[in-house]
């Protein structure tokens, strides 16, 4: 079939411009498939980072013990408590399991924690706040807090807190004044602002607070164990699976992201679908150029192909030799649009350095390889109809023409 | 009869040929029968419309009869598949075209072993040397890479003949091959199909018009109105 491709190169390369045009024509199919997938990766990538990137990828709580039964000899019910919206139960071994758990690929930061609900006052103003405590040097653990502050430090200290800057506001605090904070244990601290952040997140910004692990531990009355571990993943991607280890491996109630995300990941997948079918609807066009242009060029060498007929060549010649051109067409239309595709995407800041305001076109998700693969088999599968077409030419009205 | 069937190169019997049906169907061919012998130079004369050139596309095997028989080299033709009359076609019969039919594409070198080359399914050396020794025979020694579009009528027809010659096929079907030429163009072309005749024992069955050509060959068949009339 050595013979085949030469007929068929020398066939592409007889009609240079349509060629060319034809190559040019595939080639922008691609660059679209391929500028399509860099821009739905990158704009996922943009979107999860930016509504998840700053939250826990998994996160253990323990579980709430059953509400207590006061039951009569004759086991009637007498009293039930009422089980609270609040998770009161705390993690006791955090200190066994924290060790355990930074051993799990992938995870890279584990910041147990204590929360809860309390009050803050500053003269006669009081506003409901949500109180975090974390361990001294890992305030951004998660929460990128250094990278929010706005005045003055994130760093935690003993008799400290780092509020949002709208609860700041709300309230007339400034850096260094102190603050009365009431906890729902009924426990009253009074703390020094050593930091205000700004997320650009409403439900931060307006009613969280840090304090440090110490801190909170006192204001929850909570002498030793924690209320929930956070944990963040180098690929939030696999938080589902990397959730299902830590509970093999510890037993404890470890929950993804995703399950809390159905609607994000509704929406990722609509994107993802949408950017499936413009990438096809790209191929659909690659395919129906590649086979119109063949047909074409079938019906321009009928009488060629007659002769050959004529002369001894089968009709699996004819078919190789107008498969191959579509092979050619694709892969040097591939190879341009790949080419022409990277070259467009390199200008654009990478993954990690996605900004508002521009496009956020992953160059790593060009998909290139898969780009190339998908132009070649479609256009031997257009090329396929205008080699039946070809190979079934009578040589007699052929030659004749 | 029987000895005679043995020596002959190929042998057609009550062929006919029917173009379109009902009210519509032409009878081309009637009942012709026809017996060309290994070596022979014949002349196949008639008048346009007498069936010459529907014999000559039945004999090259590039259509069917609606009935009869055709054998050649002791091969039922009628009975073989598409790609076995293909394969048949490619390595005993040569065609010679009234317009040299000649693949615009390709130099005179490779449009004479395009024959060879699909064979082969490559350009083999000993290919490219057999066309260029044709060719040189041609006296188109000095037109070897040229591309076919830049050659004259006669040298392009002089191609057509090193293009039918180049897999030493026992029969040579050729159409008008000079219908298109000068009478200089023309009696080269004679002169060197009546040399491989001589030399090499092809069969050539030449369809013309020419009275002149005709005498050339040692045989002259007249067809008419479907069949051999003498």
């Amino acid at each position: 079939m050595l013979y085949a491709l030469k007929i068929a190169i020398r066939y592409l390369t007889a009609s240079k411009a349509q060629t060319a045009l034809l190559v040019a024509g595939v080639a922008v199919g691609v660059f679209i498939f391929i500028f399509m997938s860099a821009l739905i990766g990158g704009l996922a990538e943009f979107i999860v980072s930016r509504t998840v990137g700053d939250i826990s990828h998994i996160t253990i709580q323990a579980e709430n013990a059953d509400p207590a039964i006061l039951i009569s000899n004759e086991g009637q019910i007498l009293a039930v408590t009422e089980r609270g919206g609040i998770r009161t139960a705390t993690l006791a071994n955090v200190t066994t399991w924290v060790p355990l758990i930074e051993t799990v690929p992938g995870v890279i930061a584990v910041s147990p924690q204590i929360t809860g609900a309390g009050f803050l006052t500053r003269g006669t103003q009081t506003a409901q706040v949500s109180v975090t405590g974390v361990e001294p040097g890992q305030e951004s653990a998660i929460l990128d807090l250094a990278g929010y502050i706005v005045a003055g430090s994130a760093r935690l200290g003993s008799g400290s807190v780092v509020l949002g800057q709208s609860l700041a506001d709300d309230l007339s605090l400034r850096l260094g004044q102190t603050v009365r904070l009431q906890s729902s244990a009924g426990v009253s601290s009074v703390l020094t602002i050593s930091g205000i952040f700004r997320t650009g997140n409403g439900m931060l910004d307006d009613s969280s607070l840090y304090v440090s692990l110490p801190t909170a531990r006192t204001l929850f009355a909570l002498p030793q164990g924690v209320t929930r571990i956070e944990i963040k993943l180098r690929d939030l991607n696999a938080a589902d699976a990397t959730a299902l280890r830590i509970r093999a491996l510890t037993g404890l109630d470890a929950t993804s992201w995703t399950s809390g995300a159905e609607q994000l990941m509704e929406a990722l997948n609509a994107q993802a679908q949408t950017g499936y079918f413009l990438k096809t609807f790209a191929l659909i066009t690659i395919v129906i150029g590649v086979a119109s242009a063949l047909l074409l060029s079938t019906y321009r060498r009928r009488p060629e192909i007659g002769i050959m007929r004529a002369m001894g060549a089968g009709r699996g010649f004819v078919i190789f030799v107008f498969v191959t051109q579509g092979a050619l067409i694709g892969l040097m239309g591939g190879l341009t649009g790949v080419i022409l595709g990277y070259l467009a995407l390199l200008p654009f800041p990478p993954r990690d350095a996605f900004q508002s305001g521009t496009l956020p076109l992953d160059i790593t998700q060009g998909s290139y390889g898969l780009a190339i693969t998908l132009t070649v088999i479609g256009a031997i599968l257009a090329s396929i109809l205008p080699a039946r077409s070809a190979a079934r030419v009578d040589p007699v009205t052929a030659i004749g023409q | 009869m029987s000895g005679q069937t043995d020596m002959a190169l190929l042998q057609v019997t009550d062929l006919v040929k029917t173009y379109g049906t009902g009210e519509a169907a032409t009878r081309v061919l009637r009942g012709l029968s026809l017996t060309l012998e290994a070596g022979e130079m014949a002349a196949l004369l008639g008048p346009s419309g007498s069936g010459k050139s529907t014999l000559l596309t039945i004999l090259g095997t590039l259509m069917q009869p609606t009935s009869g028989t055709f054998t050649m080299l002791g091969q039922d033709l009628l009975a073989s598949t598409d790609a076995e009359l293909t394969a048949f076609r490619n390595l005993h019969i040569g065609f010679v075209f009234q317009f040299h039919n000649l693949l615009p594409d390709f130099t005179a070198l490779e449009n004479v072993i395009f024959p060879t080359a699909v064979k082969e399914g490559r350009e083999t050396a000993a290919a490219r040397a057999r066309g260029r020794d044709l060719l040189t025979r041609m006296g188109l020694a000095n037109r070897i890479d040229f591309p076919s579009t830049n050659l004259s009528g006669g040298q392009k027809q002089r191609v057509a003949v090193a293009r039918a010659l180049m897999n030493r096929p026992e029969l040579v079907l050729a159409d008008e091959p000079t219908g298109n030429l000068d009478r200089g163009s023309a009696a080269q072309v004679m002169d060197l199909i009546g040399q491989i005749n001589r030399e090499e024992r092809t069969t050539f069955l030449i369809s013309t018009h020419d009275e002149k050509i005709a005498g050339l060959c040692g045989r002259q068949i007249v067809v008419g109105d479907g069949v051999v009339t003498g």
